[in-house]
């Protein structure tokens, strides 16, 4: 036997026994995202609390949104989640190449997303709410901001998984590292689910 | 590769209540018609409903991709309750400190 | 140095070793020298790094203390201006609080949870590195402006408006804002760290009902923190935001709610304090058994008392808020809050009570600490009670006799109990013990000068004397005891002194022995201090305490019964199978030193934030392609298996055996 061989054999990585029968890695990312929703909820709320305030200076941001746009944008995020959990399936069925597909499909998704976003904003300035304008338009910016640079990460972990799968090394016994990777991308989908309803519907 | 073989069949024989992709895209759709429904809302005068029913939306959104897409229903009970220990925590400070400032007044 | 990869190497086994992917960068090997500090991912040591760091910012933040106690020793002092002051009160607090109460917990629970829990480090090594580092370097940034031009002087708890950029300049805000966003990040690591290895690690027959009380007051505090810090996390990146970016979000001119801070800092803060005291908590109901030769009394009701304190500390923090103008409503409401959860805490004095009465007391030194812990904890949960009624509430806050509450729980409880943790398990962590009567004097100057420094702190803080003032006029009545106050202080630290002293000296003492105190928990199952895999074997736990169960029987006529012959769970011939362990990295210590880059770039020059940036990625990659275990140092492991077996209890092993192709995952 060669050494990778033997090494699989004696290593399988799911015989790895934890008290719970999860592994580390999952367990922890989950409570990694027990604890951002304490992050994006304040984040939330500091929005909630300027929505009410009558802007000092520029406009207020519920007179901006175009929700149409908006819709488009949200909708294009929830088919990321499915094609990410394709991604998830494909890998468990040892089919390197879906994964690949369904993962750089994720990816662009994500990325139109964040260009969605970062458009959105560009527009928002150009009708007189930039960032330092008021409350609204600082407590409106840092939450998208922050969600934006959260789902950017999640992309720069998509295509890192897209290349360790190109180089041979994401193989099915791997598998739960994408799994992984799906559990931050829906974290930041659902965080947006969130958003889209309670910052862009509902208005005061 | 027989070990490689091996594993998928491992994997296959734990999660066989997976959903399966067709199910996925299925779930995808009612998620869009979810969204589509909160739009509508938007445009619709339903007076007093407005804000619960958008609510509703996002909750049954919320939970559909937490249980499915995460697979928070299948997995095991620890992994919901860490989450949704986060989730209520957040809600319940939150809207307490919104409250304290008179928002909902 | 040993081995390196450049050449093959023959193997009695037959097979080669392998060439690092990465050969300019050779994994760390070394087990001695400063290098091995740097590069350990072994949790003991971790531990050790933080305990020693925090006896560093104590001393500094020690002599904070004594600077605001030469100042207010008598009327109209003129040791500090004003502006120092309230540079060296904030200090002191901001040092107490996050680099020394915080990182010795840390410190307690790095070195026992997994021995606790009969693992043999914690889930995620090379993590629990990058927390260490990160918390140095946060702790560094903090105290940065006392060399780069006046450190944070708004208060510990930093309130706005005056932390903007109108009322405070100079960049002191930004030192006490980045440092501690920093500090957060390890804070917020080591929870996940350590939540995954007391969920996920325990030995086969421990349960979560079988784990020591330490253990399950570590587990409800990093609980706390997990959903803590990113509460201080979003207050701190606003107001990093208005200070930089010219964001708005406190600034009363433009609208904004000065009250907006004060909510989000509290509701970090008031579990703050929970997480300070609870693993002292678990250290006292540790020492109390040990030492009274009983078993804790009500073992559930402090587990779940302790988790009710986890959950009821979300509801009370506008307690700190009672003169904000919150309203009467909620001021009523957060009151009642306030009052309730006085009952867990006292539940868990009632327990400790009832675990020494009866018991086969021994007076040693730490036992003496936990008591007192006991003792002055009472007594600052007593005038706690009193601020929860907030009318009585409204005259004391910002007077000395909040001053005197905190310090009693903080210092009295906290401090003491951690210090008690200290001298329990000195021998342990260092295999030998501190000298008694060091230990002793220690005690009694520290309990004399504690209890007179803060003690009169009542008397005046009811009289009128207000907190965070530099000076106090004469003829207020409050000379006698301020003087007294000062005494005290100078106490405290000669006591430290003597602490100091018996650390020295102790290098000399005769080696520990594995077990020196007859405890009941695994640690003291293994040598101290314990090899590095921890245990040979890892145990089969069949009962809470078990190793008090393996060393004694129960005879039929209700006596102990000592057990012949048992051993510890390691020896000196070492384990008949090497078990795997993870290998040290250079790559926390990288990741965390990209942290203050970035902050003093955001001040200074973006320039600098680029090269912090280029340390993380660098570190980042490094870190994901570099295998757990480092494949060169285990040569001959191929010759055992990997069981399902309790006796192999990898740390964080994918592939220990990481053929170059196969790379570890980014999920460390």
């Amino acid at each position: 036997m060669t050494v990778a061989e033997h090494t699989s054999a004696a290593h399988p990585t799911t015989a790895h026994h934890t008290s719970t029968g999860l592994t580390n890695e999952k367990l922890a990312m989950w409570v990694f995202l027990g604890s951002e929703c304490l992050l994006f909820g304040g984040l939330i709320s500091t929005f909630l609390l300027y929505r009410e305030t009558e802007p000092k200076a520029g406009p207020a941001i519920s007179e901006l949104y175009d929700i149409p746009y908006t819709s488009v944008s949200s909708f294009v995020l929830l088919m990321s989640s499915l094609t990410m959990v394709l991604a998830v399936a494909a890998i468990k069925r040892g089919d390197q190449r879906n994964t690949r597909v369904w993962l750089m499909t994720t990816a662009l998704l994500g990325a139109s997303f964040v260009g969605g976003q970062i458009y959105e904003f560009t527009v928002f300035y150009r009708e007189g709410l930039g960032y330092t304008t008021n409350l609204q338009g600082s407590a409106f910016y840092t939450l998208t901001g922050f969600h934006g640079v959260h789902v950017s990460l999640g992309i720069v972990m998509l295509l890192s998984s897209v290349v360790m799968s190109l180089r041979g090394r994401l193989g099915p016994e791997r598998s739960e590292a994408v799994e992984i990777v799906g559990l931050y991308w829906h974290f930041v989908d659902v965080v947006w689910i969130v958003i889209f309803t309670v910052v862009y519907l509902i208005t005061p | 590769m027989t070990t490689t073989e091996h594993h998928a069949v491992e994997h296959h024989d734990e999660e066989h209540d997976h959903p399966s992709d067709g199910k996925y895209i299925q779930i995808a759709l009612i998620l869009g018609v979810i969204t589509a429904v909160e739009v509508a809302l938007s445009y619709v005068d339903v007076g007093k409903l407005f804000v619960p029913a958008l609510v509703i939306c996002m909750v049954a959104k919320f939970a559909i991709v937490a249980g499915y897409f995460m697979h928070l229903k299948f997995d095991s009970n620890l992994l919901t309750r860490v989450f949704v220990s986060g989730i209520v925590l957040a809600i319940g400070v939150y809207i307490a400190f919104l409250g304290s400032l008179h928002i909902f007044s | 140095m040993a081995i390196t990869e450049d050449r093959p190497l023959e193997l009695t086994t037959g097979e080669t070793v392998v060439r690092q992917p990465l050969g300019a960068f050779t994994r760390p090997r070394s087990t001695t020298g400063w290098r091995s500090w740097l590069t350990t991912i072994d949790h003991k040591k971790i531990g050790i790094l933080y305990g020693g760091t925090a006896l560093f910012f104590f001393f500094v933040g020690g002599v904070e203390a004594l600077l605001i106690r030469m100042q207010l020793a008598q009327p109209d002092g003129q040791v500090l201006t004003a502006g120092q002051y309230n540079q060296v009160f904030t200090m002191h607090g901001t040092t107490m609080v996050f680099l020394v109460v915080m990182p010795l917990a840390a410190a307690f629970a790095n070195y026992l949870m997994p021995l606790q829990i009969g693992a043999r480090d914690v889930a995620f090594p090379r993590l629990n590195a990058f927390s260490y580092w990160t918390f140095l370097f946060g702790g560094i940034v903090l105290n940065s402006g006392w060399f780069l031009g006046g450190s944070p002087d708004n208060g510990w708890f930093n309130y706005a408006p005056n932390s903007g950029l109108a009322y405070s300049p100079g960049n002191g805000i930004d030192f006490w804002n980045m440092g501690l966003l920093i500090a957060g990040i390890a804070s917020l690591v080591g929870a996940i760290n350590l939540i995954v290895t007391a969920l996920n690690m325990r030995a086969p027959g421990m349960t979560l009902m079988r784990m020591p009380v330490f253990t399950w007051m570590a587990l409800v505090t990093q609980f706390l923190l997990l959903f803590a810090i990113p509460v201080l996390t979003v207050a701190q990146f606003l107001l990093m935001f208005e200070r930089l970016f010219g964001a708005q979000f406190f600034d009363p001119a433009a609208g904004a709610d000065p009250l907006l801070w004060q909510h989000l800092f509290w509701i970090f803060g008031h579990p703050e304090v929970y997480i300070m005291i609870l693993p002292a908590f678990g250290i006292v109901s540790e020492i109390m058994p040990t030492f009274a030769r009983k078993p804790l009394f009500g073992y559930p009701f402090m587990v779940f008392s302790g988790i009710a304190i986890g959950f009821m500390g979300w509801g009370v923090w506008a307690h700190h808020m009672f003169v904000s103008g919150l309203g009467p409503v909620s001021v009523a409401a957060f009151s009642l809050s306030t009052m309730f959860i006085a009952v867990p805490t006292g539940v868990k004095i009632f327990n400790w009570v009832g675990t020494l009465w009866g018991g086969k007391l021994k007076f040693s030194v730490p036992m003496a600490f936990a008591i007192a812990l006991v003792v002055q904890f009472t007594v600052g949960g007593v005038s706690g009670v009193s601020h929860a009624v907030s009318p009585s509430d409204t005259q004391q806050t910002d007077t000395y006799y909040i001053v005197a509450h905190f310090h009693y729980v903080l210092f009295g409880g906290a401090l003491f109990g951690m210090v008690g943790g200290l001298y329990y398990w000195w021998p342990k962590f260092f295999g030998r013990h501190l000298r008694d009567r060091l230990g002793w004097w220690h005690f009694w100057l520290m309990a004399l000068g504690f209890n007179l420094t803060f003690g009169p702190m009542h008397i005046v803080g009811l009289q009128g004397m207000p907190r965070r003032t530099a000076s106090y006029p004469e003829g207020m009545g409050w000379d006698f005891w301020n003087f007294i106050e000062t005494v005290g202080a100078f106490l405290i630290g000669v006591s430290f002194l003597v602490f100091a002293y018996n650390i020295i000296v102790s290098r000399n003492n005769p080696p520990a022995e594995a077990d020196p105190w007859d405890g009941r928990t695994l640690e003291w199952a293994t040598s101290s201090p314990p090899p590095v895999h921890n245990f040979d074997e890892i145990p089969t736990v069949s009962h809470l305490d078990d190793w008090w169960h393996s060393k004694y029987r129960e005879t039929d006529d209700h006596r102990l019964e000592r057990v012949e012959g048992v051993k510890s769970y390691s020896s000196p011939e070492g384990p008949s199978e090497p078990p795997h362990l993870p290998s040290p990295s250079y790559w926390p210590f990288v990741l965390a030193l990209g942290l203050p880059f970035v902050a003093y770039g955001l001040l200074y020059s973006y320039w600098l934030c680029g090269v912090g940036g280029v340390l993380i990625l660098a570190a980042i990659y490094g870190w994901s392609l570099e295998p757990s275990v480092d494949p060169g140092a285990h040569a001959h492991h191929d010759e055992h298996e990997h069981g399902h077996g309790h006796d192999d209890h990898d740390a964080d092993a994918e592939e220990p055996v990481a053929v170059a192709t196969t790379p570890e995952e980014t999920t460390e």
